[in-house]
């Protein structure tokens, strides 16, 4: 599985969303699925899937696909 | 607003008060004449209460709304499409509630606000966190209650979230010693309101000797319920250690009515304000302003409230400034002591919200 495959994965199992859905444009609170709540579910997710440990700076950066690629990728996990 | 992104990169009790005057009034300049422009209410208000001024040369000249407004009146400055959240105070049955309309910038300073506070407090790495609370306070997910806003709010600092009372409100001590025994040596993190802090977590466990000296506590919500069982700061502070080893707490103060304040305590076990808010006691009888050490109404003022009108407001509290610039841990500001509700105000707050 690539990375971006990985993390759209985790979008889907956190959000409970279809992966059709999981664009880099996709946005924290603007989707009803990606709220406080299922945020700190995601976070988990992602922290799990590559085994990354993150920051509550990254946290709350973390507001869209595209963020969560930009942020992961300082963790060493490649995208491209 | 860019202001603000500069003052939260500072550590969050760095200004002292030359510094912090200037930045807070030229804040509230800009923030009133905003108001002044956004909201009809705020402007009739501040013209026909208070000598309308285009700009205030000392903090005590701005403005001040009592917190009751938000009560009688919906204020904000937003247009409607860009209202992202209206949060509600924790009013009980047959009291009105107060309503804040926040749009998605004014939370996200809020947010930034509390994580300049609480980092500088615990540090940037989450920990485990422990809640002392139950998940059904979520049962309805579109609007959860000022505690459950709460809990979320600071959520973001902890991992492996994990709520130690059961649907009943009942403290799952299986729950708890799994992770303690998990984290053993571990920082972690607990959260919980005051009041249920004490009746839920520490009244169980008293007699079982956990050891939490790993354990920092973060508690807000305020101590009316605990004042009639005579258990204050200081005997909540000492019952925790002498049992549990528990030394780092931290009671907190803050208010639905206005983002930004948020007051954590001391190591001399005061309130303390960040660079971006900043308390002003007032004389209850003729308002006029008290110096430190003079007890009166806690009047609140902000940065950060852009989308209504609260960055000045009158509390219902009485309270007092113990110092300023000076608190032993180093940390600059004002800080303060809350010795209750004023008489007249309605009796209400945090731990009122808790029904079983």
């Amino acid at each position: 599985m690539t990375n971006t495959e990985k993390l759209t994965q985790a979008f889907c199992e956190a959000l409970m969303i279809d992966a059709s859905a999981v664009t880099n444009e996709l946005s924290y609170q603007g989707i009803a699925e990606w709220d406080s709540i299922s945020h700190m579910v995601l976070i988990s997710e992602i922290e799990g899937a590559f085994e990354v440990s993150l920051e509550t700076d990254d946290v709350i950066d973390l507001s869209s696909v595209a963020k969560a690629k930009e942020i992961l990728s300082k963790h060493g996990v490649d995208f491209n | 607003m860019t202001d603000l992104e500069n003052i939260f990169r500072l550590a969050p009790f760095e200004l002292s008060r030359t510094e912090k005057q200037e930045l807070m009034l030229n804040g509230l300049n800009q923030l009133h004449q905003f108001h002044r422009n956004n909201s009809e209410e705020y402007s009739d208000f501040s013209r026909l209460l208070f000598k309308d001024n285009s700009e205030f040369t000392r903090l005590e000249q701005v403005p001040f709304l009592p917190v009751s407004a938000f009560k009688n009146h919906y204020l904000k400055s937003v247009s409607d499409e860009n209202v992202f959240k209206v949060l509600t105070s924790s009013g009980t049955t047959g009291q009105a509630v107060s309503r804040i309309v926040l749009d998605k910038p004014t939370s996200q300073l809020q947010t930034k606000a509390l994580n300049s506070i609480i980092t500088g407090v615990i540090g940037s790495q989450r920990l485990p966190m422990l809640i002392v609370d139950s998940k059904v306070v979520f049962a309805n997910r579109s609007s959860f209650s000022a505690r459950g806003a709460g809990i979320m709010g600071l959520s973001i600092f902890g991992k492996d979230h994990t709520y130690i009372l059961d649907e009943n409100f009942e403290l799952d001590l299986t729950k708890l010693t799994e992770f303690l025994t998990k984290y053993n040596g571990q920082k972690i993190l607990i959260f919980g309101f005051t009041f249920m802090v004490w009746e839920f977590l520490f009244k169980q466990i008293e007699k079982g000797q956990l050891d939490l000296s790993q354990a920092i506590l973060i508690h807000s919500g305020g101590w009316k319920k605990l004042e009639n069982m005579a258990v204050n700061n200081e005997v909540f502070k000492s019952e925790f250690y002498d049992k549990h080893k528990l030394s780092e707490i931290y009671n907190f103060y803050g208010m639905v009515e206005q983002v930004g304040s948020v007051f954590i305590e001391n190591s001399q076990g005061f309130l303390h304000c960040p660079n971006f808010s900043d308390v002003i006691i007032r004389n209850p009888i003729d308002f006029s302003v008290q110096p430190h050490g003079e007890p009166g109404l806690i009047q609140v003022q902000s940065l950060l409230p852009w989308s209504y009108p609260g960055h000045s407001l009158l509390t219902e509290d009485l309270g007092v400034v113990m110092g300023e610039d000076d608190a032993e841990n180093g940390w600059k500001g004002k800080y303060f002591k809350i010795l209750g509700r004023s008489k007249k105000a309605e009796l209400r707050g945090c731990s009122d919200t808790f029904k079983k």
